[in-house]
């Protein structure tokens, strides 16, 4: 990678700032060469911020006609072996799944953030996490995925948008950060330092002119027979060694707890609350909180659910995660979902009131 | 086979996919014999449409990219910002440029890209099998067309390049035909006008509209195609300088 030089003389102070800015500060502190992105509520804050920064760095920033544009700007600007990003909420993210599914057959480099809020159609404005489906499931058409962060603090946002970078680059993907409204919005004191980070291959696919060299190609089409099939097993071993290397996930008090609550981002912090006060009337309740949502904690779960009754899934939707604790469960122990989609959001005492019907038998 | 002329280094030397009498292998000489006059073949990435010429890197020699259909000027954009010493072109057909990507043309050249755009206009779909294109005539029959274009429900032909003259961003547009040894004379003669405007840094986008000849979905021989061309196509769609 090249080193960019340190765009923000405070890195090393903790300092005050809104989810969006700071992810955008955090990118081009990564070292982002080009912004393409096209404004919608709760992200304007990132496309603001990106086209004053961007412009004092002397890299590009451009306010695409389109989301399609965005991503297609970016998909060009990737090609070409530079870091680059886009920023949408929901609706602006469903017009560049087209894009993603090309980033992913052409292997190309990417991050995009997506700012949720709720849905379907326009929705609403608010917060909310009902997008999980399709930044889980590739989104766009093919046989696909995307690695994807569901941080839950500015600082999360900050850091994992570092590591999305140079993981984005490693495995030649795209990585979603998948925020929501609030941590959007929401101010909070942040360290912008870098962390320590991957040790990055030699971008020698990439178009810059075939220069004393062979012509180098970036594609998505494969029609001899079998041709296709190769890329994609091609593909899953890929994938696979993402499984294997990438998954973040936090726990709490699972270890002797009857129930287990798996909650990611913003939700995961009220329901932090909610089993701490559960845990101070005596209920024997943890934690678990996927990082990645893709590769999704899947053996985490599957161990605590060898030990423990009772799983509770908390989210701002109509249950979407839940399939995953599902299948990660397989069957060995309940599984229960509470949520609020369209933009609500659940309180500490509806999750708490939740947990003690599921763990008090009066209650049940 | 008799060697006409010497094959052009920047023009792979293999049999194309085309049919016999496809105007896109001419076009793509056209476009290898610019790029090796100007010497740029070290700082050319080149982006192939979705369409019939799907394939044009396989034919053309230098850094390409394939891209999702009607984003190539989307795409072009995201690697000139990025790289204003690289000579980008796109090489797109009339679905391509003037119905899926209308939109993403229009702002490239709204932006004053420093971009160059070849445009096929072969008035229909070529690769899905011959549908009407927004550039088909009136009464051309098509796959989507069975008793002929009618205004009426179908619209008129789309001249795109007519709009794109009236932006500012859009510093060079000018509409050729590959009829006849004059017309290829002249096509080649626009093109390399419409990649020199970039490598000398001309502040906007470069479009040549080229009328090319599908004489499989015309239902003619290649040599009635070319006919077709000058006799019909170029009344909808006027031959030279639009601007610039
Ligand atoms: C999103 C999307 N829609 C439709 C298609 C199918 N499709 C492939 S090429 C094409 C039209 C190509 O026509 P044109 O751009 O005129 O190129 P030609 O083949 O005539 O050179 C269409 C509709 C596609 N590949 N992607
Ligand atoms: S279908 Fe038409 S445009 Fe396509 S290769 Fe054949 S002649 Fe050329
Ligand atoms: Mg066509």
């Amino acid at each position: 990678m090249i080193e960019k030089s340190d765009t923000c003389s405070e890195t090393h102070k903790r300092i005050l700032m809104c989810g969006n800015e700071a992810l955008a500060e955090a990118s081009i502190i990564a070292g982002l060469d080009a912004y393409f992105g096209y404004p919608i509520t709760p992200q304007n804050e990132i496309t603001a911020y990106m086209s004053r920064r961007m412009a004092e760095e002397g890299r590009v920033f451009i306010q695409s006609e389109s989301e399609l544009a965005a991503i297609n700007m970016v998909f060009g600007a990737s090609a070409t072996g530079k870091r680059t990003m886009t920023s949408s909420s929901s609706p602006g993210i469903s017009l560049m799944q087209e894009g993603m599914s090309y980033l992913a057959g052409a292997e190309l480099p990417a991050v995009v953030v997506n700012v949720m809020r709720g849905g379907p159609g326009l929705g609403n404005i608010a917060p909310s996490q009902s997008d999980y489906f399709q930044a889980t499931r590739g989104g766009g058409h093919g046989d696909y995925r995307t690695i994807v962060f569901g941080p839950s603090t500015v600082q999360e946002l900050v850091d994992y948008m570092h590591l999305a970078f140079d993981l984005a680059d490693v495995y030649r993907i795209t990585v979603v950060i998948l925020a929501d409204g609030f941590l959007g919005q929401m101010m909070e004191p942040v360290l912008l330092e870098k962390k320590p980070h991957r040790e990055l291959p030699a971008k020698d696919w990439a178009l810059t002119g075939a220069k004393g060299r062979e012509q180098n190609i970036v594609r998505s089409l494969w029609l001899p027979e079998g041709a296709l099939e190769a890329l994609n097993n091609k593909l899953k071993a890929k994938y696979e060694l993402i499984e294997k290397n990438e998954v973040l996930c936090e726990q709490y008090e699972v270890e002797d707890a009857e129930i287990v609550v798996v909650a990611y981002g913003i939700a995961a912090r009220i329901v932090r609350s909610a089993v701490s006060r559960a845990r101070e009337e005596g209920i024997k309740a943890g934690w678990i909180r996927p990082i990645t949502l893709w590769p999704f904690p899947t053996e985490q779960i599957s161990r605590a659910a060898e030990e423990f009754k009772i799983f509770l899934t908390v989210e701002m939707s109509l249950g979407q995660m839940v399939e995953d604790v599902r299948l990660a469960v397989a069957g060995k122990a309940p599984v229960v979902f509470y949520g609020r989609p369209g933009g609500g959001t659940p309180t500490v005492d509806e999750i708490l009131d939740k947990i003690k019907q599921l763990t008090i038998p009066e209650k049940r | 086979m008799k060697t006409v002329f010497k094959r052009t280094p920047t023009l792979k030397d293999c049999p194309t996919h085309y049919c016999p009498g496809c105007g896109h292998g001419i076009a793509h000489r056209l476009i290898a014999e610019t790029i090796d006059e100007l010497g740029i073949r070290g700082r050319t990435i080149g982006i192939a449409p979705v369409g019939c010429a799907v394939l044009a890197y396989d034919y053309l020699d230098v850094d390409m990219i394939e891209v999702a259909h009607g984003r190539a000027p989307a795409v072009a954009t995201g690697m000139k910002r990025t790289n204003p010493d690289k000579i980008i072109f796109s090489y797109q057909g009339d679905g391509d440029l003037a119905a899926i990507g209308t939109a993403e043309i229009i702002h490239a050249a709204h932006r004053a890209e420093q971009l160059t755009v070849i445009f096929i206009n072969n008035a229909v779909f070529g690769m899905t099998g011959g549908q009407m294109a927004p550039t088909t005539l009136l009464g051309q029959v098509t796959a989507t067309t069975p008793k002929g274009r009618n205004a009426a429900g179908e619209g008129y032909p789309l001249q795109v390049s007519e709009i794109l003259a009236l932006l500012p961003g859009a510093i060079y547009v000018e509409r050729c035909a590959l009829s006849g040894a004059a017309g290829v004379r002249k096509t080649k003669k626009a093109i390399k006008h419409a990649f020199e405007l970039q490598v000398e840094a001309a502040e906007g986008l470069s479009l040549v509209e080229v009328l090319s000849p599908c004489p499989t979905y015309w239902r003619m021989t290649p040599a009635k195609a070319m006919e077709w061309i000058e006799k019909e196509m170029v009344k909808v769609f006027p031959l030279g300088r639009l601007k610039g």
